[in-house]
């Protein structure tokens, strides 16, 4: 554990995320950038307009918000030393991380079924880059969820610990953030 | 150096309750935006209401869940600078495509 002072009076795990997250921001940003710079260029269809179904992706978006939940929820839990909350709110926030990556599996048969391919179109190309991208983060948050799971049942997770789990908090919340933006700038914007 | 209490596990965090509150808006917003998606009358003004909308969010996620308001001045600042310059790179390459004259979408 990072119990010692630190030159930033900050605990290093911490700086290293933000620090992390920081270059995080730069990738999404050039992906948001290049899916922005396309948006309407596109020459055959389908077209964004003619795919995107508005409440589905909302009820994604709700779950991935709630996930957020779930998580500072197990992080309280473990500041407490609350085995049994923090059991059950790291397990709902996998859940509902796995939740959001069925959605968007469904959303990504359903495109390429209507015809959009990965390489259809210039919408399709920014899309599948920056969704899937942001997937893939999901995908390892979950994993990294589950393996927390797995330290606090075998009783390697407590209070002492906490820290490593605010950290693994601090990837997921910036997981859901970049959600934020791309239900937006993708969905809403359409 | 600064010591904000925030060795060890961490310093002093929301409670639950307020994390069930800040959802609550999160989830609040998030229909507001889905409403205005839907209303004709809005189209014109559209981008700015839901870029407000969107930035709201955004803020009290980070400042709430990921604990940013009551955090080190530090991490504010390793994440507003790489923020900063994803925002300038956005808007420099919308520029660049032209996105900002008229007739381009």
């Amino acid at each position: 554990m990072d119990m010692h002072p630190t030159t930033t009076g900050v605990p290093n795990r911490k700086v290293l995320m933000w620090t992390f997250i920081g270059s995080e921001c730069m990738l999404f940003g050039t992906l948001i950038a290049s899916y922005l710079a396309y948006r309407g260029r596109s020459v055959v269809g389908p077209y964004p307009e003619e795919l995107v179904n508005i409440p589905f992706i909302t009820v994604t978006t709700f779950v991935l918000l709630m996930s957020s939940l779930a998580m500072v929820l197990a992080l309280s839990a473990v500041q407490r030393g609350d085995r049994r909350g923090t059991i059950i709110w790291l397990a709902a926030t996998a859940v509902l991380g796995l939740i959001f990556l069925g959605g968007q599996y469904l959303e990504f048969s359903h495109f390429v079924h209507e015809g959009l391919g990965l390489s259809r179109n210039l919408f399709s190309a920014t899309f599948y880059l920056l969704t899937g991208t942001h997937g893939a983060h999901v995908l390892i948050g979950v994993i990294w969820l589950s393996s927390l799971l797995g330290m606090e049942l075998r009783g390697n997770l407590g209070a002492e610990k906490a820290e490593i789990v605010e950290v693994a908090g601090l990837y997921w919340h910036f997981v859901d953030v970049v959600w934020i933006v791309l239900f937006t700038v993708i969905y809403l914007l359409v | 150096m600064s010591h904000s209490g925030e060795h060890g596990h961490s310093g002093a965090h929301p409670s639950n309750r307020t994390y069930v509150l800040v959802a609550l808006v999160l989830a609040v917003i998030t229909g507001v935006e889905v409403m205005i998606f839907y209303l004709e009358a809005l189209r014109p003004v559209i981008v700015p209401i839901l870029l407000v909308l969107s930035t709201s969010k955004f803020i009290l996620v980070a400042s709430f869940f990921m604990h940013l308001k009551y955090d080190s001045r530090v991490l504010r600042g390793l994440f507003a600078g790489p923020l900063l310059m994803a925002a300038a790179i956005i808007l420099a390459l919308m520029a660049l495509y032209g996105m900002f004259t008229a007739g381009v979408a």
